[in-house]
């Protein structure tokens, strides 16, 4: 029966060992390219998760593809491209600066300075609002920074 | 005014997500980079002749269908009768690509429910179906007879799709060519 755990234990780590992508790498560097690549680009299946994090078929053929062109020493952008030309744009998750993307680009900046006017507009308004206050209570003869401190 | 600001806002937003979901079940369908450019050249291994090898040069010259299918594919099998339809009018060749499948299962699935394609190819790695972009099965293009892909579809083809979509596109071929 020990024996029996042994072996099962033992199964299950070579399981472990040989997980489905058996890529051996030339170098930590190159290990370090291909993982940045593939973090970077998305996985046309389930389209949330990075060629990195998925387990679909697909993914798995196209780690084994951008391998094949890293061992071949070909450079990101000629990797990238050729991804392109098959599966569009989609597939970067930084995409080109283009007419169609501008606005995907321009967001941030464009809420940003939204939120910043919204904020100044506010902060105007009720100083404004508190200098009309200050005013009216000037004129009734009552001290403004006391009037909330109760009798 | 002031008091209306925040229902403004809400309606914008309710009319943003209203937009996202009508648009939801077309977000995963991508355009094709490929449309307009010439088909990517292969040579692959006829499914039933599998010392014979077919190059994309060989397809030439008529017009064609590209099917990629497997026989793995559950939307293959629901547009299968599509597919048998479009081949009983005769008016553009199909060929089927059977990618990342293998042959004895492609031919099992073939004999069960019937082979209404004029060729089959044999893709077993898929490589030919990334250089087409394709990352879902069914996928269909159409291929004029210059040899560029003129019109991709995704998923399963319907008869609108083959009436609206293919074969007048197969006509004006016929017509300049």
């Amino acid at each position: 029966m020990k024996r029996c755990w042994l072996t099962f234990c033992l199964v299950l780590l070579s399981g472990l060992s040989s997980a489905d992508d058996p890529l051996v790498f030339e170098s930590p560097a190159q290990e370090a390219r291909f993982k940045a690549l593939t973090e970077e680009l998305r996985c046309l299946v389930c389209q949330n998760q990075s060629l990195a994090d998925s387990d679909a078929p697909l993914a798995q053929d196209l780690r084994r593809e951008v391998f094949l062109m890293l061992q071949a020493g070909q450079d990101d952008a000629t990797i990238k491209t050729f991804l392109v030309e098959r599966y569009g744009d989609f597939v970067l998750y930084r995409p080109p600066v283009r007419g169609n993307t501008l606005l995907l680009w321009l967001a941030p900046l464009l809420l940003m300075t939204t939120g910043a006017l919204v904020l100044a507009i506010t902060v105007k308004k009720r100083q404004v609002m508190l200098a009309a206050d200050a005013l009216a209570s000037a004129q009734k003869g009552m001290d403004p920074d006391t009037r909330d401190l109760g009798p | 005014m002031s008091r209306l600001l925040p229902l403004l806002g809400f309606l914008l937003l309710a009319a943003l997500l209203a937009v996202g979901l009508q648009r939801a079940d077309k977000k995963t369908e991508l355009p094709s980079p490929l449309l307009g450019k010439s088909v990517p050249a292969y040579t692959l291994p006829a499914l039933y002749e599998p010392e014979r090898q077919v190059r994309s040069t060989e397809l030439a010259g008529r017009p064609y269908l590209v099917n990629f299918w497997a026989s793995w594919c559950v939307t293959c099998r629901q547009e299968h009768p599509v597919i048998e339809a479009l081949a009983r009018t005769g008016q553009v060749d199909i060929i089927g690509f059977n990618f990342r499948d293998e042959p004895e299962d492609a031919k099992a699935w073939l004999a069960r429910w019937g082979d209404p394609y004029t060729l089959h190819l044999a893709d077993y790695d898929g490589r030919v179906s990334i250089d087409f972009g394709v990352y879902a099965a069914p996928e269909t293009f159409l291929i004029d007879p210059e040899g560029v892909v003129v019109f991709k579809h995704l998923g399963a083809l319907t008869a609108e799709i083959v009436a609206q979509e293919i074969l007048p596109r197969v006509a004006a071929m016929e017509t300049s060519g």
